[in-house]
């Protein structure tokens, strides 16, 4: 919370300087701003990430990304700036806190026990073999073609 | 005049669908032929009625009848015809007209398919696939109806749209329509929108078949699994090619250099194919050992809820917000609908629980049967949490109140393993016997493969200066591929042995095996399609910068050299702002690229047209984002280089042409061989000459 009251104050200064006392010797790049909007989305338009929102509002805030790298704010304090304003929909990637962190667990828990589900399947089908299949007899000679006995005496002498 | 004729046929194709319905219900129940004779003359009649219906809105669209409200909202004067054509499915009434008549067509062309061995099926197997084309047709008959006019009523300048007129009012038409969305004027929506369609409609056909057996109590029965596994395998061809489009369209037209973004309308395509696939794989155990059958069950029932589900949000606006839901009565009706089919569905399948034994059961854990089982829990898994990322901001919204937003971080994360393990399922499974697999030789088998695929994989990532995590989803590319033309070698070589020459020993082989052989075909288009995706997940570089005419941004290699821009307005009234822009490596002129960005007042939307110079190595991708009004000196340009993208595009041939291979008939009396149960089933090796 504090530091995101701060981070405000900050950007709130940085408006304020006069454009040339903006580090002209440092200025961000565009590649390190979209480095951190494409983590972000758009907080108006439905789906579109920061980085390549094209609407006037998204072009501010990535200016705004731009003036908060150049006054030395990381990429996670920009984020929290974000969210403070525009709330958690502003993030490409749920919290694993709060509410969001039922959307990380749950697959986990559903493949876990996807897992045990289809090895219990599994175990109970082994414990009753199908008592047809182990007796059936094994004279298909004739119905084997001499292409096909032929491969399988070739991968026998392979595996000799 | 011609709206009536549209009107007309759409309310007829109505009442003829309730009544195909209850006739065909009443006469499988009392085993009257006769009822269940009309209800499928009825079902042509249906066809045939949408397809007037289908046409008279086509024609009244290139017509510009700008008194029907959904040609003024949809389209306008400037538009050239093919665009005309496909404003049939740019907005929502024609889109659901257009859904219904497709589906219509597809019940219809199973009425005049082949029936003598799946008879007993037909009477339910109409009930259900006309009580789902009849909802659709109710839902432009009474909701969202494509021929509804505009009226004039007297006293007022508010315009009624209604498709009777409201009292006194008089028919009004407007000058000139608004026109389609600009990001539907592309060439690619005449081809994704339909192809997608064709997928979501044709899985009504094994739905229909699957819920048929289950009531007329037949589900024991193979003949229906092979029926109507082909008709999976039509409308599985056509929502992947549908999905594949849908990819290029948003890399040709949306601008923000890729392909696959994620996206709910995007996810809600994919959930239906993942079910379908896992399907067209389970089915294969059904066949041939008989088991699974509830499983099968479950998974087309599955599927065919979700392609439900997949237009459901996309059509009802309800994946921006939930309060978009109650806006229109479309969304309350799909969830309805959905509702009862899914839950009428789940209360069949058990009541007819007992219908559904296995045959056989499975031997061992190392088996054929094991390993699609598992691929069958690993797809179920993939779709499980596709859906949970789709839906949870709604779930969050209603239960917190907070919006989320789940971005492509997260299926990456947790789809994209999911993914890594199909891969080696993909390569292991096909070696692995049925019934039983002894370990030691399956050992044997893999070891020059796994080791190949080793040495291959880490020179690979060398020369792509790859990331540590990528190496192991290199070496299962690697491997997946070399297990699959192994299988394609064992074959080959078998017959070549017998004096064929290798290319008639391919050819033979694929055709006297095609499920098999176009099976593997579509394996690799996978593979393919999937270089595309890791790519874009390891490989994908991106810069932007504001350049100067003649300065250059670097890239992967390549510099993108800014040469100059103009400005002038597109024959539809857009205002392009275009640059050039070359591609140089070394110093070499490698391709000259015209990124531009157009602008359209009308509706005051902007739409980014990105260039791009395509090696099979990788895309070097430009847009341009901003330029200086005055003296255009200085131009932002958005450079991505895409990685082996161009594989994801060939490979969407590779999956059309695998699927033709496997959907086409085997002559008649072989047909036979992959569904008559046999105690002793050949292992899949004697199948690949057994046949001969």
């Amino acid at each position: 919370m504090k530091r995101g009251a701060l981070s405000i104050l900050a950007a709130g200064i940085l408006v304020l300087l006069p454009q040339t006392l903006l580090g002209q010797e440092s200025a961000p790049s565009d590649d390190q701003v979209n480095e951190i909007a494409s983590d972000l989305y758009c907080p108006v338009c439905p789906n579109t990430p920061l980085d390549v929102c094209e609407t006037l509002a998204c072009s501010e805030w990535r200016e705004q990304i731009r003036e908060q790298i150049a006054a030395g704010m990381s990429e996670s304090e920009i984020a929290d700036y974000f969210v403070e304003q525009y709330g958690e929909r502003v993030l490409a990637k749920p919290r694993t806190s709060g509410f969001t962190l039922v959307l990380w667990l749950l697959p986990v828990v559903g493949i876990g026990f996807g897992v045990l589900a289809l090895a219990g399947v599994l175990r109970k089908w082994r414990r009753e073999p199908d008592a047809e299949a182990v007796v059936a007899p094994q004279d298909q000679e004739g119905s084997v073609s001499a292409e096909a006995r032929q491969r399988i005496e070739e991968e026998l002498r392979n595996l000799s | 005049m011609i709206a009536e004729i549209g009107f007309v046929a759409l309310s007829a194709a109505f009442v003829l669908a309730v009544y195909a319905t209850a006739s065909s219900a009443w006469g499988g129940y009392h085993e009257r032929p006769a009822w269940v004779q009309s209800a499928r003359s009825a079902v042509l009649l249906i066809a045939g009625l949408l397809t007037v219906a289908v046409g008279t809105l086509v024609y009244s669209l290139q017509q510009s009848d700008f008194s029907i409200a959904y040609i003024a909202e949809n389209t306008d004067l400037a538009m050239p015809s093919y665009l005309r054509l496909t404003a049939l499915w740019g907005g929502q009434a024609g889109s659901l007209l257009f859904w219904a008549w497709l589906m219509s067509c597809f019940v219809a062309a199973v009425m005049l398919g082949k029936w003598e061995q799946d008879r007993d099926l037909m009477p339910y197997f109409i009930t259900v696939a006309t009580l789902t084309t009849g909802f659709f047709i109710g839902v432009t008959v009474f909701i969202s109806n494509p021929f509804a006019r505009l009226w004039l009523p007297p006293g007022t300048d508010q315009l009624t749209v209604a498709f009777f007129p409201p009292a006194g009012a008089m028919l009004y038409s407007v000058p000139d329509g608004n026109g389609l969305n600009p990001l539907l004027r592309h060439f690619g929506m005449i081809f994704h929108p339909p192809t997608t369609y064709l997928g979501f409609t044709g899985f009504v056909v094994p739905y229909a078949f699957a819920m048929s057996a289950l009531i007329s109590g037949r589900a024991r029965d193979d003949q229906w699994i092979r029926t109507s596994r082909r008709w999976t395998l039509v409308a599985w061809g056509f929502l992947s090619v549908g999905l594949l489009l849908g990819g290029r369209w948003a890399y040709d037209v949306l601008g923000w250099g890729g392909f696959w973004g994620w996206d709910p309308v995007e996810n809600a395509m994919l959930l239906p194919w993942l079910t379908g696939t896992a399907f067209l794989h389970s089915v294969m155990i059904t066949e041939r050992r008989g088991m699974l059958k509830l499983w099968s069950v479950l998974l087309i029932v599955l599927t065919y809820s979700l392609a439900l589900f997949g237009t459901f949000i996309t059509r009802s606006g309800v994946i921006s917000s939930v309060h978009a839901f109650g806006k229109t009565a479309l969304g309350p009706a799909f969830f309805i609908f959905i509702g009862i089919t899914f839950l009428g569905t789940m209360a069949l399948m058990i009541k007819r629980l007992d219908l559904m034994k296995s045959d056989h059961e499975m031997e061992s854990f190392l088996s054929r049967e094991a390993a699609f089982l598992l691929q069958n829990v690993v797809f179920l898994a993939i779709t499980f949490v596709v859906f949970l990322g789709t839906v949870f901001p709604l779930i969050s919204e209603m239960v917190t109140g907070d919006k989320v937003t789940v971005g492509p971080p997260y299926f990456k994360a947790t789809a994209g393993p999911l993914f890594g393990v199909l891969l080696l399922l993909m390569g292991v499974a096909p070696m692995i016997a049925w019934r039983k697999q002894v370990a030691a030789r399956l050992g044997n088998r893999l070891m020059a493969p796994v080791l190949v695929s080793a040495v291959v994989a880490v020179f690979w990532g060398y020369t792509y200066e790859s990331p540590w995590v990528a190496y192991p989803v290199l070496w299962l590319v690697v491997f997946a591929t070399l297990a699959v033309l192994m299988e394609f070698w064992k074959g080959i070589s078998a017959r070549m042995s017998q004096g064929e020459n290798p290319v008639a020993a391919f050819t033979t082989l694929v055709s006297l095996n095609r499920r098999r052989y176009g099976g593997y075909f579509v394996h690799l288009a996978v593979i393919m399609i999937g270089l595309g995706f890791i790519g874009e997940a390891f490989f994908m570089k991106q810069t932007q910068g504001t350049l100067a005419q003649g300065e250059s941004l670097q890239i992967a290699g390549y510099a993108v050299r800014f040469d100059t821009l103009r400005q002038y307005i597109g024959a539809d009234g857009r205002q392009v702002t275009e640059a050039d822009t070359s591609v140089l490596r070394d110093g070499e002129l490698l391709a000259t690229l015209q990124p531009r960005q157009d602008f359209f007042s009308e509706h005051g939307q902007r739409v980014t047209a990105p260039d791009a110079y395509a090696t099979l190595g990788g895309d070097v991708y430009v847009i341009l984002i901003g330029w200086e009004d005055i003296g255009m000196g200085g131009s932002t340009f958005k450079v991505y280089y895409n990685p082996m993208i161009t594989w994801t595009w060939l490979g969407s041939f590779v999956l059309l042409a695998g699927t033709l291979v496997a959907m086409w008939p085997q002559r008649a009396g072989r047909s036979h061989r992959s569904y008559v149960l046999n105690p002793v089933t050949p292992g899949p090796k004697l199948d690949a000459g057994g046949a001969a």
